[in-house]
C-alpha cells in the first residue's frame, strides 16, 4: 500500500511541473505590462524601468522560470501588485474559508446523494424515482451562482435564518458556522444532483449481476444483499465520481464565494483577473491546480481501497 | 442434387446481400422509436425549440435583412436597450411580464434576446472544441508514437483545471468578450473531446478492415475518412450536446462574473449579476434570466441523455 501511495504521488510529479509552467507562460502572455499596470498609465519611464527591474522582468525569460519554481518550493508567492501585500499571508487568511466551503459540500453531498441514489435504484421507475431524476438533473442544469441566489432568498431574506453575505469570524464558531450554512447548501446540492445520478445508475448495473440474484436465492436479507453485496461493487464508480466533481466543485466554489461575497480563493481570483494583478492570479492559479491535482491522488487512493482487483 | 445446392447457396447468398440494408433500414427506424418513446429526451426537444425560436424570432432581421433597415422586436414585446428610467425596477405588470431592471428596460425582452448570445456560445464553441479535440485525438491515436504522447499529454495537461478554471484563465490573456468567451470555452471543451476520439481511434484502428485498406495501398487520410471517422462520429455527438449544455452553464458562469459579452447586449449571467445588486429590493431581474439558463441548459441534457441512450446504449452509466 505504502509503495502504490509513493509510486503515486511520484506519477503526480510531473503534472504538477507540466501545470506549473503552463500557469508561468499564460500569466507572461497576457497583453500589457504588470509593472505598467502596478503603477498606472502616468508612471515615468524610469519608475516603470526601476520597478521592472525589481521585479526581475528584465530577465531571461528562463531565469524567471526558475526563480518562480525555487520560490514556490521554499513557499514564497511573491507579493501583490495592486495592494503590495504579501500573497501567502493573504491565502492564509482566505484558504480556510474555501476549505470548509468545498467540504462541507462534500460530505453533503455523499451523504444526501448516495442513500438517495441507493433508494431510486430500489424502486425504479416509481414516481419517487422519476422525482429523483429529473431532480438530479435540475441540479446538474442549474448555475451555481443561480442556486445561491435562490437559497439567499429564501433563507436569508423570506424567513431570515441564517446571513445572506460574509464569511463570518473563524475565530467565533457560531458566527462562522451560520456563514457557512447557505453557501455550503448551494455547493452541497449540486454535488447532491451528481453524486444521485450516479449512485442510481450504479446501483441499477450491479443489482442485475448475478452474484447479487446468488445472494438473493441464498436467502439472504434485503439489506445484506443492497449493501453488503451490491453498493460494495458500485461504490467504485461512485467514488472516482465523488472525486472527479470534487475537482468541479472548487470551481462552482468561485461562483458561490462571488453570490455570497465570501471570503475565499474563488474570490481572489475574480478580484485578480479584474484587477489585473498578475502575480496574485499567478499564485492563485497555481494553489487551484496543486488543489485538483491533489484531489485526484486522494481519489486514485482511495479507490485502491475500496475496489481489492486493483493491484498495488 | 448440385443443381439444388447451388441455388440455395445463391439464395443465401442473396439474403446475405441484401440483409444489411434492411438491417440498416430498421435500425434507424427501431432508433427513432427509442428516442421518440424517451419522453424525457422529447420534453428536452420541445424545450430547445422554444429556445431556439426565440433566439430566431427575437426581432424580424429575417424580413428586415431584405428591407434594408434595422430589425424590429417581433416575438420580444419592446427594445431590449430601451430605457424607461422614470419605472426603474417596477414588479412584474400585465404590460412587463417580468418586471423592469434597474436602467427602466423590459425583462422578458432581455430575455428573449439573451437567448441568442447563450445558444450562440454553446453551440459554436461546441463546435470548434469538438472538432479541434477530434482532430488532435484521431491524429494521436492514428499515427501513435511520438506524435500520439505529445498531444495526449497536452490534454491531460489542459484538463488538470476545472472547466471554469481554464476558461477564467484563457479569458485573462485574451480579454473579455463574445468572439473571446467562444474561443476560450472551445479551447476547455477540445481535451474531453480528444481524449474520446483518440480512445474509439485507438480500438477502431485495431479492425481488419483498416488493415485490409493499409494492405490495398490506402493513404492514412482516405483511411481516417473513410474508416475511423465514420464508426467514431455517434460518440462525438453523444458528447457534444451533453457539452452545449455544459457551454451554455460556463457561459452564463463567465457573464456572471463579468467577463461576458460588454453591455449593454443581454446575455443571460450578466442581467443576473446586475440584478444581485438589487436582490431583495427586485427579486424578478434575476430571477427570470436564470430560469432562462436552466431551462435551455436542461433541455441539452435531457436531449443529451435521450440521443445518448439511443446511439450508445454502452454509455447509458
Amino acid at each position: 500500500m505504502a509503495r502504490y501511495i509513493a509510486s503515486r504521488l511520484i506519477l503526480a510529479i510531473p503534472t504538477v511541473l507540466a501545470v506549473l509552467t503552463l500557469v508561468f507562460f499564460v500569466v507572461r502572455v497576457i497583453p500589457g505590462d504588470p509593472a505598467t499596470a502596478a503603477l498606472g498609465d502616468y508612471a515615468s519611464q524610469e519608475a516603470v524601468e526601476a520597478l521592472r527591474e525589481r521585479m526581475g522582468l528584465n530577465d531571461p525569460l528562463y531565469v524567471q522560470y526558475f526563480r518562480f519554481l525555487a520560490d514556490l518550493v521554499r513557499g514564497d508567492l511573491g507579493t501583490s501588485m495592486i495592494t503590495g501585500k504579501e500573497i501567502s499571508g493573504l491565502v492564509r487568511q482566505v484558504l480556510p474559508y474555501t476549505l470548509e466551503l468545498t467540504i462541507t459540500a462534500i460530505f453533503i453531498g455523499a451523504i444526501l446523494g448516495v442513500p438517495i441514489g441507493i433508494y431510486t435504484a430500489r424502486h425504479v421507475n416509481t414516481s419517487i424515482d422519476y422525482a429523483g431524476r429529473v431532480g438530479s438533473l435540475a441540479g446538474l442544469s442549474v448555475p451555481a451562482f443561480y442556486l445561491g441566489i435562490l437559497i439567499m432568498l429564501l433563507f436569508a431574506y423570506k424567513f431570515q435564518l441564517f446571513p445572506a453575505v460574509g464569511g463570518g469570524d473563524l475565530g467565533d464558531l457560531k458566527s462562522n458556522l451560520s456563514h457557512l450554512v447557505l453557501p455550503a447548501l448551494t455547493l452541497g446540492l449540486i454535488m447532491t444532483a451528481s453524486v444521485t445520478r450516479l449512485t442510481r445508475s450504479a446501483m441499477l448495473n450491479v443489482l442485475k449481476d448475478d452474484y447479487v440474484r446468488t445472494a438473493r436465492a441464498k436467502g439472504l436479507s434485503e439489506q445484506v444483499v443492497v449493501f453488503r453485496h451490491a453498493l460494495r461493487a458500485a461504490l467504485v464508480p461512485i467514488v472516482s465520481i465523488i472525486g472527479i466533481w470534487a475537482a468541479s466543485l472548487v470551481a462552482d466554489s468561485v461562483l458561490t464565494e462571488t453570490v455570497f461575497a465570501r471570503p475565499g480563493l474563488g474570490k481572489m481570483l475574480v478580484s485578480a483577473i479584474l484587477q489585473r494583478d498578475y502575480t496574485l492570479l499567478q499564485s492563485v492559479m497555481v494553489i487551484y491546480a496543486l488543489f485538483v491535482v491533489g484531489i485526484n491522488l486522494i481519489t486514485d487512493i482511495i479507490y485502491s481501497f475500496v475496489d481489492p482487483r486493483i493491484t498495488h | 442434387m448440385k443443381e439444388n445446392l447451388d441455388a440455395v447457396a445463391l439464395e443465401s447468398q442473396s439474403v446475405a446481400l441484401e440483409a444489411p440494408a434492411i438491417r440498416i433500414r430498421s435500425q434507424r427506424k427501431r432508433l427513432f422509436q427509442t428516442f421518440v418513446r424517451n419522453r424525457p429526451a422529447i420534453l428536452g426537444v420541445f424545450l430547445m425549440l422554444i429556445v431556439l425560436s426565440m433566439a430566431l424570432f427575437a426581432d424580424d432581421w429575417f424580413i428586415a435583412i431584405f428591407q434594408g433597415r434595422e430589425p424590429q422586436p417581433l416575438l420580444a414585446p419592446y427594445d431590449p436597450l430601451e430605457q424607461d428610467t422614470a419605472n426603474r425596477l417596477t414588479p412584474p405588470s400585465r404590460e412587463h411580464p417580468m418586471g423592469l431592471d434597474s436602467f427602466g428596460r423590459d425583462t422578458l425582452s432581455r430575455v428573449i434576446y439573451g437567448s441568442r448570445v447563450s445558444l450562440l456560445v454553446g453551440l459554436i464553441s461546441v463546435l470548434i472544441g469538438g472538432v479541434a479535440g477530434a482532430l488532435m485525438g484521431i491524429v494521436g491515436g492514428y499515427l501513435g508514437g511520438k506524435t500520439e504522447n505529445v498531444l495526449m499529454r497536452i490534454a491531460d495537461i489542459l484538463m488538470a483545471f476545472p472547466s471554469l478554471i481554464m476558461g477564467l484563465m484563457v479569458l485573462a490573456v485574451l480579454g473579455g468578450g463574445l468572439f473571446n468567451m467562444i474561443l476560450a470555452i472551445g479551447i476547455v471543451l477540445a481535451p474531453t473531446f480528444a481524449r474520446v476520439a483518440h480512445s474509439s481511434t485507438l480500438s477502431v484502428k485495431q479492425n481488419e478492415y483498416v488493415t485490409a485498406a493499409r494492405s490495398i495501398g490506402a493513404s492514412n487520410l482516405r483511411i481516417t475518412r473513410l474508416h475511423i471517422l465514420p464508426n467514431i462520429v455517434s460518440e462525438i455527438v453523444v458528447l457534444a450536446s451533453i457539452w452545449v449544455a455544459s457551454a451554455i452553464r460556463v457561459e452564463a458562469n463567465l457573464s456572471f462574473i463579468g467577463l461576458g459579452v460588454s453591455p449593454p447586449t443581454p446575455a443571460w449571467g450578466s442581467m443576473i449579476r446586475d440584478g444581485t445588486k438589487y436582490l431583495f429590493q427586485a427579486p424578478w431581474v434575476s430571477l427570470f434570466p436564470g430560469l432562462a439558463i436552466l431551462i435551455t441548459v436542461l433541455a441539452f441534457n435531457l436531449l443529451g441523455d435521450g440521443l445518448r441512450d439511443v446511439l450508445d446504449p454502452k454509455l447509458q452509466n
